[in-house]
């Protein structure tokens, strides 16, 4: 967490349906957070589990993966197994003592700059109650 | 990879559309700190000429290699940078953008924390672009067809155009007969051309149009590959006619035994049927179908002694045991022109559409004027009792349009104008009826629309200001309750019939067509086009078009204009001859994969195979892409055991510096 206690937030967002639904909360000038750093990538499919571990490894408090909704995949079935790995994901990070709050996935449509907002401040007000995160911080890596 | 990475990095004002939030000089001077970054620059208009020509000079001159760009969405401007460092000589893929726009200055509203995010964004930028590979797009061929589904006046304009220029063009058509909609329609606004006039000589021609094969009564089963090479997979329902031998003379629907008993999908249910039947009397192709849910012999087994339909078919076309026939073919280019739905009447039960038939929607009274509906043209209704020709008529616009209640916030674009033609129709047939249109505000947008409205008032048509809560029956009548909000007085208005405006809306099974060609919604349900001013006929799959009212509420010169636009699109991979495919796609480490074949059964595309390799004398199986199937979604990489399978420039290592860049700033 910064100085001023704002968690910083890692998102990895698939490029055809929730960068997209969050270009669209720009266009629309719907204002929201700026915790949140978008990381594109075509599919949720392309997320690597480790992605959100190595996120929080480097400094993240709160990792989202957001894509397209079930049934809606660009790549017909990349989200499934995004939802599938991450959702593993997920429980092993609570197994291991990470707080859940501090990961979120969502289903954000090209059209739904509104949801992105508040899939935006769920994330960062959960980050926010979770804390900073320290619990397996590694040594910044000279990228 | 040799070149040491010397960066450029180009901070766009966008006017002040970035400036006024971002502060664009202390994110440049702090660009200029990062690391490899030996250029920053800002501009008013990056993408602007001179704002180009500033990266390209930078490139020759200071022999910058990779270049960030921090301006608007690379869902925008990329493929314009790409170009634009290719021109300087530069690999194109040698690019990353920084969203400074629609994720930053247009989301947040302080100048502090939206500069600190650009901030953070351009490290990850430059993190991702020093790392980033020299790629090259391959071409492979297209087939020089095209596929359009739905044969309404988008559907039917698209196949003319794209068979006129020489390409075969599949048209398929889900009824028996294409023309859609239009073909339901009486007149047109605002010249009154009439509908069929104009209309038939198209039905006509694409049925006769030897680059085009019309597949009516058909449905798109399955669709894959991509652009430029699409396999299409088509269901020819049975018509349990034979096609080749029906003459079209109607014998057998005059002599069904459930004839005039069905009701007729083409009147609105007004007009009834046979279980054999054509839809309209103009249908193109003219050829009977039977209905197999109505029809007493394919749906009960028995028909009488023998179903009389074969029996006086001279032609003996009847064939009980036709079976649907899929049809396969390949195509480079997709029209999607599935048309609209009225919108349902039902959904405002306040109007009484379901309780009184004297409540009828704007379809209706398409054919009840129509000189071919029900009444062949007579305004004749009932008013629960008897029959009658309605003296009082009251329109109501809006119906299920600007509307949260039915979740239809937008304007259906097309209710104003018909009503009114509506109304110019009724003043013809019925002189002394008293007209009124109760309205919301009158739109008249088009050409000759005002003109039109203007023409219709002048005909003792009353334009009343008011959304009427209530219709509900005093006697023989109906009172159409509402408030007149230019006078503020309540009224209760006394008619013989209400005819309500619905407007227009998505096709409830568009959800088939959404999930065979992976298109998404706007959020008024209608297709999303890839851009809504600069890419209207576009989608997010590359060679799918969209035309007509699948893509938005529009009128019939609109929607030619957008079937043309569509066909146009279309005919520019047929007309290359070739498409580019992306140079994105995943790439196998052959010296460290395991041979797992996770990535196999994984990938969607079937685009990766085990193969053979000989590894120090031994043979082992690696996967393989390959390249013109990978679409680079890289889910195989996510499964990689050994991280062996990598998408091109979303591999791990272009993707942990990202990671790593935006924890180091916290």
């Amino acid at each position: 967490m910064s100085a001023n206690n704002e968690p910083n937030i890692v998102a990895f967002l698939c490029n055809w349906c929730s960068y997209a639904g969050a270009d669209l909360a720009g266009t629309s000038r719907v204002h929201y957070p700026s915790n949140v750093q978008v990381i594109r990538v075509m599919c949720t499919g392309r997320v690597n589990p480790l992605y959100v571990m190595n996120a929080l490894q480097q400094g993240a408090d709160g990792v989202l993966v957001s894509g397209c909704h079930p049934g809606d995949c660009h790549y017909m079935e990349g989200n499934y197994y995004a939802r599938r790995r991450l959702g593993m994901l997920k429980d092993l990070m609570e197994f291991v003592g990470v707080d859940p709050r501090r990961f979120h996935m969502s289903w954000v449509s090209a059209s739904e700059g509104h949801k992105w907002k508040e899939v935006v401040e769920k994330t960062v007000e959960d980050a926010r109650e979770a804390g900073s995160f320290e619990g397996f911080r590694r040594r910044q890596i000279d990228w | 990879m040799t070149d040491k990475p010397k960066v450029g990095v180009y901070i766009c004002h966008c006017g002040i559309n970035i400036s006024s939030t971002v502060d664009v000089e202390a994110v440049e001077e702090f660009a200029l700190k990062l690391p490899s970054v030996k250029v920053a620059r800002t501009y008013s208009y990056m993408c602007s000429d001179p704002g180009q020509a500033l990266i390209k000079e930078d490139i020759k001159e200071q022999g910058l290699n990779r270049i960030v760009v921090a301006s608007c969405s690379p869902r925008m401007h990329e493929p314009t940078f790409r170009k634009a460092i290719q021109e300087a000589g530069l690999n194109p893929y040698f690019l990353e953008m920084a969203n400074i726009r629609e994720q930053c200055s247009w989301v947040h509203e302080e100048t502090e924390e939206a500069t600190a995010k650009a901030k953070k964004l351009i490290t990850a930028s430059v993190a991702k672009v020093r790392l980033l590979e020299a790629l090259e797009a391959k071409e492979v061929d297209a087939e020089p067809a095209a596929l359009v589904i739905g044969a309404g006046i988008a559907g039917i304009q698209a196949a003319l155009d794209i068979a006129d220029a020489g390409f075969k063009t599949y048209l398929v058509e889900k009824t028996p007969s294409v023309g859609g909609r239009m073909a339901q329609l009486d007149k047109t606004f605002p010249t009154l051309d009439c509908s069929a006039c104009i209309l038939t000589p198209k039905m006509v021609d694409c049925a006769s149009h030897p680059n085009i094969e019309l597949l009516s009564y058909s449905e798109v089963e399955e669709i894959g590959g991509y652009i430029g090479n699409f396999d299409v997979k088509v269901r020819k329902k049975a018509r349990y006619v034979d096609f080749d031998k029906c003459t079209g003379c109607g014998e057998c629907a005059a002599e069904c035994r459930v004839a005039n008993r069905i009701p007729n999908e083409f009147d609105q249910g007004m007009g009834k049927r046979s279980a054999i039947y054509l839809p309209f009397p103009q249908a193109v192709p003219a050829k009977y179908t039977i209905d197999p849910e109505n029809c007493l012999y394919l749906s009960k087994g028995k028909c009488g002694k023998s179903p009389k339909c074969q029996d006086v078919c001279g032609a003996e076309a009847i064939n009980f045991e036709q079976e649907d026939e899929i049809v396969e073919f390949k195509v480079g280019a997709i029209i999607v022109a599935t048309g609209f739905d009225p919108f349902d009447a039902s959904r405002k039960p306040e109007y009484g559409y379901d309780d009184y038939p004297n409540v009828i929607t704007g379809m209706e009274m398409e054919r009840l004027v129509s000189a071919s509906g029900p009444t062949g043209g007579k305004v004749m209704i009932s008013n629960g009792e008897e029959e009658i020709e309605p003296k009082e008529i009251a329109f109501i616009k809006c119906v299920g349009s600007r509307d949260e209640s039915v979740g239809n916030e937008y304007c259906s674009r097309v209710c104003c104008m018909y009503t009114a033609k509506q109304a110019h129709l009724i003043r013809d047939k019925l002189p002394d009826a008293n007209i009124r249109i109760y309205y919301m505000d009158v739109r008249a947008f088009g050409k000759g629309y005002e003109e039109f409205y203007d023409r219709v008032r002048r005909e003792n048509v009353r334009y009343i200001r008011g959304n009427p809560s209530e219709i509900f029956k005093r006697g023989n009548k109906l009172v159409v309750k509402a408030e007149n909000t230019l006078t503020s007085t309540p009224v209760e208005d006394e008619v013989d019939m209400v005819v309500l405006g619905v407007g227009l809306e998505p096709r409830a099974e568009m959800r088939k067509v959404m999930d065979l060609l992976r298109l998404s919604q706007s959020p008024d349900k209608f297709f999303l086009e890839a851009h809504p001013k600069l890419r209207p006929v576009d989608t997010a799959t590359d060679g799918v078009f969209l035309a007509g009212c699948c893509q938005g509420p529009k009128d019939i010169p609109d929607t030619v204009a957008q079937a043309k636009g569509a066909a146009s699109s279309a005919l520019i991979p047929l007309a290359r001859g070739k498409v580019t495919i992306d140079a994105q796609v995943a790439e196998v480490n052959e010296a460290t994969c395991r041979g797992c074949g996770f990535c196999v059964e994984i990938c969607p595309y079937t685009a990766i195979e085990m193969t053979t390799v000989n590894r120090f004398g031994h043979e082992v199986e690696v996967a393989r892409v390959n390249e013109a199937l990978c679409k680079g979604c890289g889910s195989c990489s996510a499964a990689c055991l050994s991280d062996s399978i990598q998408p091109k420039s979303f591999r791990d290592r272009q993707i942990l510096p990202q990671i790593a860049a935006l924890g180091v700033l916290k």
